[in-house]
């Protein structure tokens, strides 16, 4: 209750100020629009617009995500937070504020996806929205952890995507394989092995998260 | 009168290789109104906040008790109240919306009447519904005692709490620091003759400089 208190503090602080909305917004906008020019009129195949959809969504995190702890930060309010509430309930709150903010960007992402690229066809949607639901809850919770630590660094900027690409490596590396498969029509069933590994990543992932965060943000 | 305490054991604080206080062994009980003085750089805003457990000391320990209970450092944010001039509020909401925000982050039920009390006599009540962008420093200050008092915490820790206020708000601050320590714990760091005319017993913090440099 008191983390979804912080992420609904977090929420209308968001709709005011707009900065991770807008940035994110922006981002996305651009880099599509970027892909389709250098695309132009050539036929690009369909593992390449998945391969493509991964890194957007990757460079898209990476834009915006780090707002939960840097925004607190930068504007002096880390103190009043750390005054208010336990750990726990700032890492659940700040969490949760990242996994709505990720499930919103990606959907629009492939939403836009579908629309603007031919060859982005999903042929079993059951695997493709395990893989979403697992990469997306997956990518919030290292974005959220690796944001409470370079909130903490002068160069902000740069070392948010310089940690988060080996930390988020494996993650992308196995949607990039589910997107693949749920692509060529494979069966849940015969794409178990990815799909536990993106279980297992979230699940340490989150413990890690959680335990390591007393220690992050003390000091 | 509740019974807090807090007890400083051996405290020693280095930033690198700089001391900033060597061996502080001190005893706070609830009842009294503490001073904290020492000149600039003597570490009264390191010490506060070690006792408010935001930054970890070298060496030593601190404990927490209420009514004869350790209080975790987990839960220590139920019974502090906390105000400074490093502390900052959230600018996009109203001074009534922080106090909502930060009674529902704590877990509390926001207290409408206690909340209008404390606005009203920091004299924030008729601008309640105006983003703080748009306040003073001073204004932000006397927020700032709303914000540390709306949960009636049992230890008030006040650094530098007359900044940037004008004499009607160090008179009101002067006010409450007497009320609140009368049943509570107050502690006040601060070089303020006047902010430490308050106090029933200062801790020097010059007192406690080892010039030995750190091995």
């Amino acid at each position: 209750m008191k983390s979804f208190a912080l992420f609904k503090k977090d929420w209308e602080s968001e709709l005011r100020t707009r900065y991770a909305i807008n940035a994110l917004a922006m981002f996305v906008l651009v880099t599509i629009s970027v892909i389709m020019f250098s695309i132009g009129d050539e036929k690009i195949t369909e593992y390449l617009t998945g391969g493509l959809l991964w890194v957007v969504i990757f460079f898209s995190a990476m834009s915006g995500l780090s707002r939960a702890f840097v925004s607190e930060e930068e504007r002096g309010t880390t103190l009043t937070l750390q005054l208010i509430a336990s750990p726990t309930t700032i890492f659940s709150g700040k969490l949760l504020f990242n996994l709505i903010l990720v499930f919103l960007m990606n959907i629009a992402i492939t939403i836009l996806f579908s629309m603007l690229f031919d060859s982005f066809v999903v042929k079993n949607l059951s695997l493709f929205i395990v893989a979403f639901l697992l990469g997306n809850i997956g990518i919030a919770i290292s974005s959220t952890i690796i944001a409470a630590i370079i909130s903490k660094a002068s160069s902000k900027g740069t070392l948010y995507p310089v940690l988060s690409f080996p930390i988020l490596l494996p993650l992308i590396l196995t949607l990039l394989e589910l997107t693949k498969f749920s692509m060529d029509g494979n069966s849940i069933s015969s794409s178990i092995v990815e799909i536990a590994v993106l279980f297992s990543y979230d699940v340490i992932m989150g413990t890690a998260s959680y335990l390591l965060f007393d220690f992050i943000w003390k000091d | 009168m509740t019974n807090y305490t807090v007890e400083l054991n051996k405290l020693v604080k280095y930033f690198g290789r700089r001391l900033i206080f060597d061996g502080i062994d001190y005893s706070f009980q609830s009842g009294h109104v503490y001073g904290i003085s020492g000149p600039n750089g003597s570490g009264k805003s390191t010490l506060v906040k070690i006792i408010a457990c935001l930054i970890s000391p070298t060496k030593g320990s601190i404990k927490h008790s209420f009514d004869g209970k350790t209080v975790e450092e987990e839960a220590l944010h139920n019974f502090l109240g906390f105000v400074s001039p490093y502390l900052f509020l959230y600018d996009e909401f109203t001074a009534e919306e922080n106090l909502i925000h930060v009674s529902k982050v704590r877990g509390i039920k926001f207290n409408k009447e206690r909340s209008d009390f404390l606005l009203n006599e920091f004299n924030l009540y008729e601008r309640k519904s105006d983003l703080l962008r748009g306040f003073s420093s001073g204004m932000k200050q006397r927020l700032k005692f709303a914000f540390a008092l709306l949960h009636k915490p049992q230890l008030l820790i006040l650094d530098e709490p007359t900044s940037n206020l004008d004499n009607s708000g160090k008179e009101k601050v002067y006010q409450f620091i007497q009320s609140e320590g009368k049943t509570k714990l107050v502690l006040v760091a601060s070089n303020e003759e006047a902010d430490l005319a308050l106090c029933e017993k200062v801790l020097e913090l010059q007192n406690f400089k080892n010039l030995q440099p750190r091995q």
